[in-house]
Formats: structure tokens, C-alpha cells, sequence
């Protein structure tokens, strides 16, 4: 398998923007707030980041900004199991 | 039970947590000195490049801290009785405790030539160091930044984002040389150049000037002189140990702990930057100035305060930061003997990564991504990654979980190999192996 297709595997915004959350990796995170200052619904990012618990809240619209923000790449989408699983 | 943490950072905030997932009735006092409490110090690097407001890089709220239940004293411990089990506390009256733990930090390293004391010139060390930079931060001023590590480059980076001229001091001949191999701090040092950074190498600031007590200028160790408006420095930092030292604490560069974080004193523990914990991977005591490292230590010793045991397993430090922008991942073993721009460690940083036996190195990419793995007999003995972070986090695992990769060493070594691609291809037949079983 080549790297392209290794990094495909990773589930895009496209593909997780109805049925899919962000997920943090906390080892990595520092709590520096850039997720939760820039989450335009005000949702607490970091917070979940210090629990290492997956972002499922109501009023995530998976935008991506706080991953996209992250300076460590604690973040990543990940399609939810319940219905997406193997589409990712 | 009386439990006292001293230190506002993530390991005494990691600590009352573990305290209280054990203890719900205990009493917790958390002492401090720093006016501003518990914020992410990493985080100082986006509020001086001006990603972030100062007030974003608080992550508890008031209303956080009452669920924890704990008290917070405001003021300077001067002094450990140990025989008697109290603190002294400037100003305030004396704090008994049954279990204490040390989680006090480290501080920079202070500059000393002639002239450092005047305005102007500035460190990274905490919140109120960036608050003052920020004060006087103009666009077209010019600022002299020495030291090495990632704290010098975030200064750096913060002046540039605030137009500044930039005059970056190195020693030696390169940037970040026990670290970074020669390849990596050339991309690191042309990122900077491109920003407009200037770099002057085997150079040596042997006196501030000034006038009127402000920064004028720096002369060179050869009587060159460079006018500037600033002088910032990062040349490491320094583990707080006087007060253990002075209550007879067993220390070392930190202080020393056992697996439980656990002094030589059975009722005090020490976690974070202050403590020099044991690495089973080098079988030696080693400091780190890492957040995740002192997170998990302030919880192993919240734990054991409680009466849980449960060793602290340093696994292979790693940090994830930006160097000239580029988003760079540091893995495990990855150099080796001292770089002449810090004294001993700077923030962000670990002394396991200068640990590196006789490895053999495989890597891939010449420009802005690139992999450069430390192979050892059996396993990979640290990783850089840089740019494209994808496989950081695969990476991360196989050098932390000492997963064999006899069968892909071969392929590794070989000519022109395609590294990236190999350890793509092994973690995602590993991880389905791994699921499988």
C-alpha cells in the first residue's frame, strides 16, 4: 500500500460531516484553548481533549476548524461505528 | 488526611484529581505563588504569536476547581520542617500536611553577561514574561534572541508575527545540534531565513548595552556590535529544587523519585519538571519538561498520596511542536551530546532524546517533509517526523510499545528505501494483527 492511500484511509470532513465526531489523542494535547477559542458553537474542545473523550455533542456541526487549528494534531474525525463503519 | 501540593502547574492539577478519585473526604490545599494560577504554558507560544488571547489559555473555570474540592493559598513556601510535618509560608501562618507533594516546575536559566538586567530584556517563563514581551513588542524594532530549543524559537516566531527584525544568535553551527540532525536544522534555519530572520552563527552576545537603563544594543564575543530595541533569551532552564534541597531531600539536576514518585521522605512526593524520574529504557534518572509526562506523574502521585499504588512507567517522551512552522514530531532516541546554545534542557524538551546508543538511521524526504527513524536491533529506538504529521502518531506507538520490526528492519536499511511507505504499510498490517488477536 502506498502512503497516498495510506493517508486516504483517514476519514475526511466530507465523509464524517453527518455521521461522525472529532476524537481527541489527550497524549498529545497541552491545553492551549486554540480548539475551544475557534469552535464557532463555543463547544469546550480542550475539555474533552483532557478527558480523551470523543466531541459528541449536540451542536458539533464537524466544521473541522478545531482540527484543523490544533498545533499537534491531537485531533482527528472519526466516522461513527454505529453507521459508518467501513466507510471510512 | 491532609494533602498539600505545591505548584499550579498540570502536575498538581493532575495530582488533586488522582487525590480525589480515591479520597472524596480528604482535605486538599493547593499552595502557590503564581498570581495566575493554572494555564498551559505551552500555550504562550500562540498567545505571543497572537493566535490566541491570554484569556483562552486558562482550562478550568472557578466552577471546574469547586467540584474538585479543594482550598488555594496564595503565597511563597519558604521553608519544609519536615520533623514536624509543616510548611512555612511568607506571610501566612504555618501548614501542616500529612502528604505532600513538590510540583513546583523549573525556571529559565538566567543570562549572565553585563547588562542583562536592563528593560528590555526578556525570558519565556511564565505568563507574565509573555505579557511583558507583548508590552513591548513594536513592528520595525529590532530584537536579539539567543538560546536554543524550542522556547528560543517560539520567541523568535512570536517577533516575527509582530513585524519585527529578528537577529537569531546561535554558538555553534547550527540550530538545536543534539537533537536535530544536520538536514533538520538546515530546514529549520532556511524556514527562518525565508521569514527574514537573520542567523549569525558561532556567535556570542559578551555584553548588553544601554542607555538610560533601556537596550540599545548587544556586543559579540567579536566586538562586533548589533543595535536592537529588545534582547530575548532561552538558554534552558533549571529544575526548582531549593526547597527540597534545603529540607535534605535526596536531589539530583531535580529532584530524585522513585517509580511511585515518592522522595526520600515517605510522606513527600515531587512530579513535573522538578522531578528527576527513573527511565527503564536508559536505567537511569532523567528530567523531562514535558506537559504529558507531568500530567502522568502528578496523577501516579496523587494516587500513591492516597494510597493507591501505581508506579509512573515513563514511556518514550515525545513532543509535537512547531519549529520555524513546521509542525514537527519528536520521538524516543533521536541525538545525542550537548548543544552549545542551551545548559542543560529547555522547555518542551527531555533528556531521553539525547540518550541515543549505536543506531542505524533510515529516512526519507529532503525538503519540507521528513522522516528520519533511529533503528535499533529490534525496534525503533526514536523517530523525527517533520511537516506532514501522518504518520506521527504511528510512530508514537511502535517506538513507545517496543513493537518488534525485525520484519521490516531489512527493508528500512535499504537504499533509497521508501520509509514512509514501509511503516505505513507494517502499522496497518500491525493493527489489524493486533485486532485480530
Amino acid at each position: 500500500m502506498s502512503l497516498l492511500n495510506f493517508l486516504k484511509r483517514d476519514a475526511d470532513r466530507h465523509t464524517v460531516l453527518s455521521s461522525g465526531h472529532v476524537v481527541p489523542d489527550s497524549d498529545r494535547c497541552v491545553q492551549c484553548g486554540i480548539c475551544s477559542y475557534n469552535c464557532p458553537i463555543g463547544i469546550d474542545v480542550r475539555a474533552h481533549a483532557w478527558r480523551g473523550e470523543p466531541v459528541i455533542h449536540s451542536q458539533c456541526i464537524t466544521c473541522g476548524e478545531c482540527v484543523a487549528r490544533c498545533p499537534r494534531g491531537v485531533l482527528r474525525f472519526e466516522a461513527t461505528d454505529l453507521f459508518a463503519k467501513g466507510e471510512a | 488526611m491532609r494533602y498539600v501540593i505545591i505548584g499550579f502547574g498540570v502536575a498538581g492539577i493532575a495530582a488533586i484529581e488522582a487525590i480525589r478519585s480515591v479520597d472524596k473526604e480528604g482535605e486538599i490545599v493547593l499552595v502557590g505563588d503564581d498570581p495566575h494560577g493554572f494555564y498551559s504554558r505551552p500555550g504562550l507560544a500562540y498567545f505571543l504569536t497572537g493566535e490566541l488571547h491570554d484569556k483562552a489559555l486558562y482550562p478550568r473555570t472557578a466552577n471546574d476547581f469547586k467540584k474538585l474540592n479543594f482550598h488555594t493559598i496564595r503565597g511563597r513556601v519558604t521553608r519544609i520542617v519536615r520533623d514536624q510535618r509543616v510548611l512555612e509560608i511568607e506571610g501566612k501562618s504555618p501548614l501542616a500536611y500529612d502528604r505532600l507533594l513538590l510540583a513546583v516546575g523549573a525556571q529559565a536559566m538566567p543570562m549572565k553577561v553585563p547588562g542583562a538586567e536592563l528593560e528590555g530584556v526578556f525570558k519565556l517563563d511564565h505568563m507574565e514574561d509573555a505579557k511583558r514581551i507583548l508590552a513591548h513588542v513594536r513592528r520595525g524594532k529590532t530584537v536579539v534572541v539567543v538560546g536554543g530549543g524550542i522556547t528560543a524559537l517560539e520567541l523568535v516566531e512570536g517577533f516575527v508575527s509582530h513585524g519585527m527584525k529578528v537577529h537569531y544568535l546561535l554558538r555553534g553551527d547550527r540550530y538545536w545540534s543534539n537533537v536535530l540532525d544536520e538536514q533538520e536544522s538546515k530546514i529549520v534555519e532556511h524556514r527562518l531565513q525565508e521569514e527574514k530572520v537573520q542567523l549569525h552563527y558561532h556567535s556570542e552576545i559578551v555584553e548588553v548595552t544601554g542607555q538610560h537603563g533601556r537596550v540599545n544594543g548587544v556586543r559579540l564575543q567579536d566586538d562586533k556590535v548589533l543595535k536592537c530595541d529588545l534582547v530575548a533569551y532561552a538558554i534552558g532552564i533549571r529544575p526548582r529544587v531549593d526547597l527540597a534541597k534545603q529540607a535534605g531531600l535526596a536531589i539530583d539536576r531535580g529532584i530524585l523519585v522513585n517509580e511511585f514518585m515518592q522522595t526520600d521522605d515517605p510522606n513527600i512526593f515531587a512530579a513535573g519538571d522538578v522531578a528527576q524520574a527513573y527511565d527503564p529504557t536508559t536505567g537511569t534518572s532523567v528530567l523531562d519538561s514535558l506537559w504529558t509526562p507531568a500530567r502522568q506523574q502528578g496523577r501516579s502521585a496523587g494516587l500513591n498520596m492516597a494510597g493507591k499504588k501505581k508506579a509512573y512507567v515513563k514511556s518514550a517522551p515525545f513532543n509535537v511542536t512547531r519549529l520555524a512552522g513546521l509542525t514537527t514530531t519528536i520521538i524516543g532516541m533521536v541525538g545525542r551530546g550537548r548543544d552549545e546554545d542551551l545548559v542543560g534542557i529547555a522547555r518542551g524538551d527531555s533528556e531521553t532524546w539525547r540518550k541515543l546508543p549505536d543506531a542505524i538511521v533510515a529516512q526519507a524526504g529532503f525538503d519540507i517533509n521528513r522522516l528520519r527513524l533511529l533503528v535499533g536491533d529490534k525496534t525503533l529506538l526514536g523517530a523525527i517526523v517533520m511537516g506532514n504529521q501522518k504518520l506521527s502518531f504511528p510512530l508514537e506507538k511502535i517506538i513507545s510499545d517496543k513493537v518488534d520490526i525485525s520484519p521490516i528492519r531489512e527493508k528500512l536499511l535499504a537504499p533509497n528505501a521508501k520509509v514512509g511507505d514501509i511503516v505505513a504499510d507494517f502499522w496497518t498490517k500491525y493493527q489489524t494483527a493486533t485486532v485480530t488477536q
